[in-house]
């Protein structure tokens, strides 16, 4: 079944009536993804092409059984919205939205530690199931089904990477987005732990960029715990210290963060890192068991 | 955003965080008649966003207003490693009895926070850990806690007595600031016990959550303070994520990621990027027409490199959009371009079908860099 989203998602989606939640909620349905509900308050009643709108995710999951959120809502307003989702006993949280205050993830990152919900994001593209589901905004015409994992801290990048997978005929079991916010939900390991357990998983890209040591702390989990080959990619080998390229999370902090340093801990790891995104997709197609 | 020692030290002030009275001067008259008010015996600090002032010469401890004068002169028109000094700080110099650290930030790998207090203040914290960890208390703090009060009682446990209290109400108020502030670090180096039993914040360093500044506005009114590129000035208004850099490739891409992997790629071709400039996702004709004026009133820049991988972004109206541009500006250099993913054939076509001298395509993202990196050679 791939890992987190599959053909037994039921998707939610809070946020469901602005512009970006209702292209997006349509693609993912076109797509396949079973997209039961959409939640925005005081548009209760109404629909979207077919899709409910309630008020509470609480009246979403009791009417349609959904298990999956996505959420589209303004970065204001995304701490509350998780905390909902979180309330309503949702299984997985998949939020897209970029600018979230730190302080308020650092909330949300503590309420979550005393729940069984996963959550996915902030600032993320979301993750996809090839030929299963597709929650978030990953085009899914670039993804084939195959047995490579992917997790990753950029969109655009990963995009490129699958991109040149399928090109070379190498498909996808599941490919996760976390986001490119300094406190965030699943990380490396999260996704890492899931892909080795994944029946369907025989392989899993890591790609990474600079900023803290999510990676450093992922190589260090595929040495003591991880049996499958990892292959990586780490963008920021030029970025210059203490600036923010792009992401609110890539920025190198003093000395640490280094994209040398990460590339580092994971070869030592036993990690094949790539030095473009075509070395890593002739990486995987020559490891690939 | 990182907040200069002044303005830290004004939100400190409003926290009820102990200060030494001083004032900000932006000329070396100004610094005289501080100086002269203050008592004659001053620290004249510069005011930058960077740390490490200390050692290299941006404090001076001087006994007159006319040394106090002389010392702000040349802050202000020497500059600090390599950056622009608009202001100098001017303060009284008190009698130190001990120095400490004490800082409070972002854990961002376990989505909390972490308090430091270390007895031996003054110095970079990192040599500290490597040579003394004794010297360093630690505490992980919890957001929806706080800072608690037998954290606080370890964290001031390795201090001298006498210090102690003063330094456990310092850190309530730091995590005062952290919390209602949005600030990501709060850092205090040193922390200093004066002669008369009193701490008080020697030097305030903070950085301020730019994700958070809408409810800020005290933080957001200061945005304008700090020094900024031209170019870089020019692309913020447009809202474009833009960074300078020091080569003479200019890069435009889509996602953050993507255009960090171009700058890595084009510099494995054997050149350097000028810039980092993300149009974000779903980017159409009006913002790659922007992106390339900004590019190309960048100097340094002796070749273009536009780098697009269509998912939301199509590559059709990324290509329409690069026509747009150039009847909007005109070129001095060559634009490599590369469109892959949504609609990538119908935007080669568009370009293929305009001749547009300018244009060279390229068909992958390492033959775009290495193209690139050519014409940037050979334009020198």
């Amino acid at each position: 079944m791939a890992i987190l989203v599959g053909a037994e998602t039921k998707l939610v989606v809070q946020g469901i009536t602005g512009s970006e939640g209702t292209f997006h909620s349509l693609r993912n349905r076109a797509y396949g993804t079973q997209v039961v509900a959409g939640v925005t308050p005081g548009k209760g009643g109404r629909d979207v092409e077919g899709i409910p709108v309630f008020e509470t995710v609480a009246d979403a999951v009791g009417q349609t059984g959904a298990n999956t959120s996505l959420i589209f809502v303004p970065a204001r307003f995304a701490a509350e919205a998780i905390y909902e989702a979180t309330d309503a006993g949702l299984a997985l949280i998949v939020c897209i939205t970029e600018g979230i205050p730190v302080r308020d993830m650092t909330l949300v990152a503590g309420y979550l530690r005393g729940h069984e919900t996963v959550l996915v994001g902030p600032n993320c593209p979301g993750l996809i199931s090839p030929g299963s589901a597709n929650v978030g905004i990953i085009p899914g015409e670039i993804c084939t089904p195959g047995r490579v994992g992917l997790v990753s801290r950029s969109g655009t990048l990963t995009y490129q990477i699958v991109h040149e997978l399928t090109e070379r005929g190498i498909g996808q079991s599941t490919c996760v987005g976390i986001g490119g916010d300094p406190v965030h939900g699943i990380g490396f390991i999260g996704a890492l732990e899931r892909f080795e357990r994944d029946p369907e998983t025989d392989l899993v890209v890591l790609i990474g960029e600079i900023g803290g040591d999510d990676e450093e702390r992922a190589a260090r989990y595929v040495s003591e715990r991880v049996t499958k080959p990892v292959v990586s990619y780490i963008a920021g080998f030029t970025a210059p210290p203490g600036k923010r390229m792009g992401h609110a999370g890539a920025i190198i902090t003093g000395s640490s963060g280094t994209a040398q340093a990460k590339a580092e801990a994971l070869e030592g790891a036993g990690v094949r890192v790539g030095r473009t995104p075509s070395e890593v997709a002739e990486l995987v197609a020559t490891t690939l068991p | 955003m990182d907040l200069y020692e002044h303005q830290g030290k004004e939100l400190f002030a409003e926290h009820g965080i102990p200060l030494v009275e001083g004032f900000v001067a932006t000329s070396g008259q100004e610094a005289r008649d501080i100086a002269e008010r203050l008592g004659g015996k001053v620290a004249v600090k510069v005011q930058v966003q960077v740390g490490g002032r200390g050692k290299a010469g941006g404090i001076a401890l001087v006994a007159s207003p006319e040394e106090a004068a002389s010392a702000a002169e040349r802050m202000l028109s020497e500059g600090f490693g390599g950056t622009t000094v608009t202001r100098v700080l001017v303060e009284r110099l008190v009698d130190i009895a001990e120095q400490y650290y004490a800082a409070i930030s972002l854990d961002r790998s376990e989505g909390t926070y972490l308090a430091i207090v270390s007895s031996d203040g003054g110095m970079d914290i990192e040599q500290v850990a490597r040579e003394k960890p004794d010297a360093l208390r630690r505490v992980h703090v919890d957001p929806i806690l706080g800072l608690r009060s037998y954290q606080v009682r370890h964290l001031v446990g390795h201090l001298p007595r006498e210090a102690r209290e003063g330094t456990a109400t310092v850190l309530n108020k730091m995590y005062e600031v952290l919390a209602e502030r949005d600030a990501t670090l709060v850092e205090i180096n040193p922390l200093a016990l004066l002669t008369g039993g009193v701490v008080v914040a020697l030097d305030a360093k903070v950085t301020i959550d730019d994700n958070a500044l809408y409810r800020q506005p005290g933080a957001a009114a200061l945005k304008d303070t700090f020094p900024i590129d031209p170019v870089e000035k020019k692309a913020k208004d447009a809202g474009l994520q833009y960074v300078k850099l020091d080569g003479e490739v200019g890069i435009i891409g889509n996602g953050a990621g993507l255009v960090m992997s171009t700058l890595d790629v084009v510099q494995q071709a054997g050149s350097r990027a000028a810039n980092f400039l993300d149009v974000g996702g779903g980017a159409g004709a009006e913002l790659i027409a922007t992106s390339l004026e900004v590019i190309l009133s960048d100097p340094s820049v002796r070749s273009v490199l536009i780098n697009i991988f269509g998912g939301i972004t199509r590559c059709d109206l990324v290509a329409r959009g690069i026509l747009e541009a150039l009847t909007r500006v005109e070129p001095r250099v060559k634009l490599v371009v590369r469109l892959d993913g949504t609609n990538a054939a119908e935007g080669r076509r568009i370009l293929m079908e305009a001749e547009n001298e300018h244009i060279v395509p390229a068909a992958t993202m390492l033959e775009a860099a290495e193209e690139a990196a050519r014409l940037a050679g050979a334009a020198t």
